[in-house]
């Protein structure tokens, strides 16, 4: 891994599936890992400045909270507006990731995806009326994708 | 899950402290003492209210690779082939969709060559064509959702 060492490596490794309780939570990671609590703190500070760590904190499960209609939309729009429109749909506070991705034609024309989040069936077709407004004329077709069943969920973990 | 725990959940989705004593910092901030805090932490976990607490790591920005791929797969074969893909480590999500591409997968790995390798190994042993959708430009990722 290019922007890391291995001490990076070890600190991703004690904290990727969460951050000790405990009133000194990077204390106990110095603690195991043999390093200097400075250190630690330091490494993961330029980690979070690198972006290598997007942030720290909770992680609701969608469901848990209520959030139980999940819908991946995806559109066709102009490649040259792409940029543009994206970051406007990334700002609706329901849509949790908005992506460009590529198309596969001609099974698979869409090129913006954004994965929206609400309590009802309702409040997931209203969310997909406000993107389609936005969109306007620029958008060329859509679907909505919701996903029947989880067939894995382990997350990112390093070896 | 009460108004404490709502709010506490609402606040530290954004972020944490990385300092000597995060939780007291964190807490004073909510109105709360650090070991209350700590136990609505735990409860939170426990129930499993919250998937997680901690760093969210960018496989990306580590140096390693990240992309989402999607399948077509006959309805008597679904279950077999979840089982294909399923045994590759670098596949962390796997999600049945409502589509004519009906899987859809994320695979994550350390470098760009364990990526293509995992994709091609998916094709050869499903004998199936995986559409890689890498992302191209990303607009927005984060959790804004309100407990």
């Amino acid at each position: 891994m290019s922007n890391l060492d291995e001490i990076d490596l070890n600190i991703m490794r004690a904290t990727q599936a969460g951050l000790p309780l405990t009133a000194k939570p990077y204390h106990a990671i110095a603690e195991q890992l043999g390093l200097s609590v400075d250190q630690v703190i330091e490494r993961m500070r330029r980690m979070q400045e690198l972006g290598v760590i997007r942030r720290i904190g909770a992680v609701p499960n969608h469901y848990k909270l209520g959030y139980r209609f999940n819908g991946m939309t995806v559109w066709n729009v102009p490649d040259e507006k792409i940029d543009a429109l994206g970051q406007r749909i990334g700002r609706l506070d329901f849509v949790s990731h908005c992506y460009h991705r590529p198309r596969h034609l001609p099974l698979w024309p869409y090129n913006l995806f954004a994965m929206v989040h609400g309590r009802s069936q309702e409040e997931v077709d209203q969310q997909i009326g406000q993107i389609a407004a936005i969109l306007g004329q620029d958008n060329l077709g859509s679907d909505v994708l919701y996903s029947t069943k989880i067939l894995k969920k382990t997350g990112f973990r390093s070896k | 899950m009460d108004n404490i725990d709502r709010r506490i959940i609402n606040a530290l989705q954004t972020g944490f402290p990385i300092s000597e004593r995060p939780y007291q910092e964190a807490a004073q901030a909510l109105g709360l003492s650090e070991q209350e805090l700590l136990d609505r932490l735990e409860n939170l976990l426990k129930d499993q209210t919250l998937s997680r607490f901690g760093p969210l790591y960018d496989a990306e920005a580590m140096g390693g690779a990240l992309t989402l791929a999607a399948m077509q797969v006959a309805e008597d074969r679904f279950e077999k082939v979840t089982g294909i893909v399923n045994a590759f480590p670098e596949v962390a999500h796997n999600y049945a969709r409502s589509h004519a591409l009906n899987m859809w997968f994320v695979l994550a790995t350390e470098t760009p060559e364990q990526l293509q390798q995992a994709l091609a190994g998916i094709e050869r042993e499903t004998g199936l064509t995986v559409y890689n959708m890498p992302k191209i430009t990303e607009y927005f990722v984060g959790l804004k959702l309100e407990a």
